[in-house]
Order: C-alpha cells, then structure tokens, then sequence
C-alpha cells in the first residue's frame, strides 16, 4: 500500500481524493490526485472497490447457473456479457446456435449498444455541467428498456441468453414497435446534437483535449470506441465476425477529427454518437431480414464440456470483452476469466492526466466511459 | 415613500428622541417588507426553477406539495431549517458559522437600492448603482471565508475559483454599466430609468451598438459574478463535488441558496433598470408628470402599472437565466478568465468609449435625427432576431412531433 501514496515532491501539492464518492468518477473508483492550484501534476487510479469475485464465483457454479453472473461484469451492457459467456460455453460443446437464435442475440445486443452509448454521452454532458442532455438520453433509454422488458422480462440485467440460443422468440407485434421506435431514434439524434453536440462550449471544453495517439491506445490495450477514436479502425463485429455480424451492412466509426484533433475527447464522444445511428442501422437489418427456426438448439439438460480452453471475444460497447473459459470436463469451470474493455482504459490515465486541469479530468474520464463494476469484476 | 414618511411625522409633530425612534422603526418596517418580498420570490423561484428545468428534461418535476407542487419551497425550507445543524469537527468554527450570513446579507443589502416601480424603493440613494455593485462584493468575501473555513480541499477549491471569478467579472460588468451611466449622467438608479422610454427604442440597451453590445457583456458578467451556469465553476457538482457548499447542510445551506435565488432577482432588476426601461409603460412619455398629475386612487392605479411592467419585465429574466442554467454546459477555469479579460475587458472599455462618444454625437446639430435611425434600426434588428429564433423554435417543435413517441408501448 505504500507505494500507492502520492510523494508530494514538489511542496507546493496538495494531494486530493477524487473518489471513491465523487460525483464524476461514475461509480466507487478512487483517483489519487496531486495538485499543482487547479493543475493536476500526478495521478494514481486506485481500483478494486467493486471486487465482486465473480470469476472466482464462477469456479464453483454449474455452466448455465454462472449466466446471471455474467449481467453483473457489467451492468450497462449485460446482454454482452452473456453472449460472450455463451459463446465460449457453445464453443466448448461443438453446439451450432440456429440462425434466428443469432439474430435475436444481435437485435438484443445492438439495443443495449445503444442504450449504453446513451448514458456514456448523457453523463459526458452532465460531467461538464449540462443536466437536461443526460435526462433526453435517459428518455430514450426508457424506451428501449421496456422493449428489452418484452425481449426478456429484466430491463438492466437481462440474463437473456442460453447456452444453444436464446429461451423465447420474440413476441408478436414487438419488432413493428422497435422499428418505430428506430425511426424516432433517427430523428431525436440530430436533436441530441443540436442540443449539445454542436454547443460551441461543449466542443470548445472537448476538442483538442487529453488525445491519445494511435501508438499509445495500442500499447495501453484500448479497445472499442475508446480506440477507434484514436484513428485505429478495428472492430471485432467485422475484423473478427461472430454470431450474424457478417450478413449485416455497417460502417466501422473512426474518430477523424470532426473538430480538433484525431484521438481528443470530442473524437471520443463523437464516434458514440455515430455508432448508436449505425447499431440503429443493424438492427433495422436484422429485424426486416429475421430468419425463420428455432431459436434453441438442442443442449443437454447436465452441461459437461470436454476437458479443453477457449477464448472468445465479443464487441462490447466499452470495447473487446472477453471471456476465457477452462474445462477440466466437469459441471463446473476450472477457470473463468473475462478481459473488459474498462480496465484497460484505465491504464491509460497516467500516461494522459498530468498537466490537465481537475476540469479536464472529469471531461476525460468522462470520455473513457468507465464502468466501474467492469473495471473489478 | 420617503416623502410620505415626512409628511407623516411633521403632522404627528414628533420630539427629537421620538423621531430618532420613529426612524428606526421606519427602518424595521421597511427591511421587514424587503425581506419578505425576497423570501418569498427565492421560494417561490426556487419551485418555478425546479418545474422548468423539469418541463425542459422532459421530466414532470416537484408536483406533490400543494397544486401543482407549489408549495414544495415551504416544506423544504422547513425541513432545511429543522435539520440538525452539522458543523464538522475540523472546520473554522466562527468563519464556518458566518459565512452564510455574509453571502445572504451581500444579496438582500442590495435590494435596499433596488427600484421596484415609480417611487418605489426602500432607499433612494444618488450613487445606487455604486452601492449595488460595491455591496454585492460581500458575497464573495462569504463564499471564500466558507471555501476556507470548511478545511475540504474541495471546498477550498471552489473558495478559491469563486474569488477570482466574482472579482475579474465585477469589471467588465462596472465597464458595462458605465457605458450606461454616461448616457445617464446619474447613478441613482430611478433616474436611470426616467432617462429612458416605454418603447423599446427608447430603451438604453436599443440606443446605440456600444450599449448594445454592453447589454450582452453586463448579462455575461452578472452571470458569472451570482455563479449561474455557464460559470457555475465555484459549486461545479461534476468537478468539486459541491465546491464552498460541501460541508454545509441544513439551515447554512439554505441561506446560501437563499441568497443565490434572491441574486437571481438582483440581477434581472439590474438589466431591466439599466438597459430595458425599468418600470417605463410604453404610450406614457412622462410618468413623473403624469403621477403628479393625479390624486387618490388614480395615482396608486399608475404606480401599481409600473411595478406590474417592471416585474414582467424582470420575470422574462428571471425565466431565460433559469433557461440558460438547463441548457448550456459549464466552462473551464482558464477558458472563463480568457474570456473575461481578452475578451469582455477590452469590449467594455470599447463599449464605454463609443457610448461616450454617441453622447456627443446625439448632441450634434444633425445628431438628433441620427441618433432615432440608428435606434430604430437597432430595435429592428433585435426584433428581426427574435422573430428568427421563435420561427426556429416552432419549425423544430413541429419536426419532433411524433404521434409515435409516447404511444410506442401501449
């Protein structure tokens, strides 16, 4: 513990506690600051207060009862968590996901994409002081849980998927419903923008602030939004397809510097507001060219895998979200492990925050669009 | 009122002592009438702030206590004010425990000066725009004494960011209320507004460029100085948890929002007085001859017409200062000193000058018929403007109405 107490150097600092009940740090994270006035000169991301052991829990839960767990690594895009817990499972069995399954599970997930895209641009803006953005975005956010509430009768921790598929079709009448719902979406976008997208005090707080340069996302491990905002145009949904993702028509978003520089916190907030009208997109597509079939395969009631190991790998709106999954051949894991994209973006703040203003840092973090249960698991 | 007080005590025929007693309890009287009419407008503010903000998240707001939640500021205040009274141990006790009476006592001293319609106002000083401006300065002094005597770095913080904030603004905003002055030739605040008229053209903010651009640099300057948002830096939730105000609760905490509602009130009246006719009624070229025209009922009839436009008048900023705080974003420290300094520093002097200098014009033998072109071009454009943005608000109200929206669920 030591060596995570700030020196204070310089004898002008003041060592400061942003956290772990700081409004903007989005949950129970500690960020140790020492301050120069306003400038911070150092700074120690102390993380670990949401440690909920899930991948120990994970060791001594049968297969399919671990997938309530998976809505909990985090709790803003759970449907990704348990696509990437599936996956790995199924892959262990040799179980082939029928297709209507499959694009079931990519409407559930671009929708959560959306909705968790939501609350990363609100809270960006609220961050920075503008309250109504962040209760729009919350409206529409309602909207699509009451349709994840039909999908699958939880509206924040879904546990929608099964090992082998999903458990139910959709109901009759809903996918008229989320297109009109898309159709709206479409429009209330530009109004989002209007409103502070475009507020030349949001852009003028943003743009050319805290950039990350390609070479410095690569190295810290960024991955999703976080990275392509960086100029680094890779996504797992097309570089490494899986599930329905290859029959679908989307653009990848890269941060090209729509104001101020590739890799700033505007890139950062951009590429979000982008992508959410491009999920629109997929999901149009999915639910217009819904397959028919089952939508389970056949699994086994008493899950055993074969002994092996298996990592896959999912999209998930803070990035790549992994899930790494030892079998010893037995009911339950030998080993879990899931690799989220919050961690790493940790990483990153030493290397960016000094010389930023405690301003700066709150836009910043905001930015990153840390979860804090992600972080910890 | 002053008059009437005169009156009063010379036909009572009132020895020395007693009048020095029949002062005091003037005095008493008065302030009780000025603090009750601030009470209740910084209650009442604070539900209309709070159902506002709530119509523009599209939420509904308070609307429990009372019709339409109205009286929810009443069941606030009194559980505020029936709250333990935490004082943290470290803190500076004294300081802690005064800093909310000097920030209040800087907001409610100014609406001694403040006018409020024809003849109505509790002092009517020759330098009012002067005491305004100086004792408003106490608040300051109350938000950096509690910034310090919380002993919370945040606290600190945002002590600090609101000293060097209050006092930058108080120069552009001084810059831009002389650019008035000038024309005025007064500081007393009645007679700046007898020097303008019930029509917009009239009204100093339309009487030349420089004033206009003042307007927009005072209405900057006085925003900052009451800490609203965009400059909102010193309580900045998002950055310093609640800044000065982190350790306060209950009763202190109230008398600090008690003071910024109240602020809130200050400085629309200061903007309606200055640059938009104060309690000019438009049609009535000279109120004062007109008042003193008439007797009785007749004269409590005008007087009453002028409060009801100066309080208009100051509600309408009332409401777009509420508007701004929704809507805008907040700056960043250095972002607001630039401003202040490179750019409404600068602008205000220029502001100050050219004003100064439309005096002489005005004054000039062809200056007379210029200076109404010019004014009545102004206002045009001020109105073209408007007209602009309601076209604006009501095309982009019609493209998000969908039939949809609300109904996508049922």
């Amino acid at each position: 513990m030591t060596q995570l107490i700030l020196e204070d150097q310089h004898g002008e600092t003041t060592m400061v506690n942003m956290g772990p009940q700081h409004p903007s740090t989005h949950g129970v994270i500690n960020l140790r600051l020492l301050l120069q006035g306003e400038v911070i000169a150092k700074i120690d991301p102390i993380v670990g207060f949401l440690h909920r052991s899930i991948e120990k829990l994970g060791e001594m839960t049968p297969y399919p009862g671990f997938l309530p767990y998976t809505d909990r690594v985090d709790y803003l895009s759970a449907m990704f968590g348990n696509q990437v817990y599936c996956m790995a499972v199924e892959e262990l069995l040799g179980v082939e996901v029928p297709r209507r399954a499959e694009y079931l599970r990519v409407i559930a997930c671009e929708l959560n994409r959306i909705i968790s895209h939501l609350i990363a641009v609100g809270t960006m803006a609220m961050d920075l002081g503008a309250f109504t953005p962040f209760l729009h975005a919350i409206r529409e956010r309602e909207t699509v849980n009451d349709f994840m509430e039909r999908i699958c009768g939880a509206r924040i921790n879904y546990s929608y998927m099964r090992i082998g598929g999903v458990p139910r079709d959709l109901e009759p009448g809903l996918d008229k419903d989320i297109l009109k719902f898309l159709d709206r979406f479409e429009k209330f976008i530009p109004e989002f923008n209007r409103l502070i997208t475009g507020n030349e005090i949001f852009v003028r707080r943003l743009i050319d602030l805290a950039v990350i340069p390609a070479a410095d996302a690569i190295s810290c491990g960024l991955s999703g939004p976080n990275l392509r905002s960086s100029g680094v145009d890779y996504d797992l949904r097309r570089d490494r397809p899986y599930s329905a993702y290859p029959e679908f028509e989307f653009r990848v978003v890269t941060g090209e510097g729509y104001r101020g520089q590739t890799g700033d916190c505007y890139a950062r907030y951009w590429v979000r507001i982008d992508e959410m009208l491009e999920s629109a997109k997929i999901v149009r597509q999915a639910l217009l060219g819904l397959p028919e079939g089952d939508v389970k395969a056949k699994v086994p009631r008493k899950i055993t895998p074969p002994k092996g190991e298996v990592y896959s790998a999912v999209e998930s709106s803070r990035g790549e979200m992994g899930c790494y999954l030892v079998s010893d051949g037995g009911e339950q894991p030998l080993r879990v492990r899931f690799r989220t994209g919050s961690f790493t973006a940790m990483t990153v703040l030493p290397k960016i925050v000094p010389g930023l203003m405690v301003a700066d840092l709150t836009a910043f973090f905001g930015s990153l669009d840390v979860v804090a249960p992600e972080i910890d698991r | 009122m002053k008059e009437l007080f005169f009156e009063l005590s010379q036909s009572w025929q009132l020895e020395p002592l007693e009048m020095t007693g029949a002062i005091a309890l003037w005095l008493v009287v008065v302030s009780a009438i000025v603090l009750s009419f601030v009470a209740t407008f910084a209650g009442v503010t604070s539900w209309v702030e709070r159902r506002v903000a709530g119509r523009m998240m599209s939420r509904i707001g308070p609307n429990r206590v009372g019709p339409q939640g109205f009286l929810q500021w009443m069941a606030d205040g009194l559980k505020c004010f029936l709250k333990e009274d935490v004082i943290p141990n470290e803190v500076d006790k004294p300081l802690f425990r005064f800093a909310p009476y000097l920030v209040f006592t800087g907001t409610f001293a100014a609406f001694a000066a403040l006018p409020f319609g024809y003849g109505i106002v509790a002092a009517d000083l020759n330098i009012g725009i002067f005491y305004v401006t100086a004792i408003t300065a106490l608040v300051v002094i109350g938000i950096l004494m509690a910034g310090w005597s919380s002993n919370n770095k945040w606290s600190l913080l945002g002590g600090v960011r609101s000293a060097a904030q209050i006092v930058s603004y108080e120069i552009p905003s001084g810059l831009a209320i002389l650019s008035v002055v000038v024309l005025a030739g007064t500081l007393n605040l009645q007679a700046i507004i007898a020097g303008q008229g019930g029509f917009p053209w009239d009204w100093y903010i339309f009487n030349n460029p420089f004033t206009l651009m003042a307007f927009f640099i005072f209405f900057a300057s006085i925003l900052a100085e009451g800490n609203r948002t965009p400059f909102d830096l010193p309580e900045a939730e998002s950055e310093l948890v609640a800044g000065y105000l982190t350790e306060y609760s209950g009763m202190r905490f109230v008398f600090f929002f008690f003071g910024e509602w109240a602020n809130l009130w200050v400085m629309s009246a200061l903007i309606t007085t200055l640059f938009l006719g104060g309690w000019q009624i438009p049609g009535v070229a000279d109120l004062a001859g007109v008042v003193a025209g008439v007797q009785g009922a007749a004269k409590t009839l005008w007087i009453l017409l002028s409060v009801v436009v100066f309080f208009a008048k100051t509600l309408v900023l009332v409401f777009v200062v509420i508007w701004i705080r929704w809507t805008l974003p907040r700056l960043r420290v250095d972002q607001l000193m630039v401003m202040c300094w490179k750019y409404f520093v600068p602008f205000g002097f220029l502001c100050m000058m050219g004003s100064a200098l439309f005096v002489l014009i005005a004054q000039s033998p062809l200056g007379e018929t210029v200076h109404l072109v010019v004014r009545l071009a102004l206002t045009g454009l001020g109105g073209l403007v408007l007209l602009l943005f309601v076209r604006r608000t009501i095309l982009n109200v019609r493209e998000l109405q969908d039939p949809f929206y609300f109904k996508v669920l049922e």
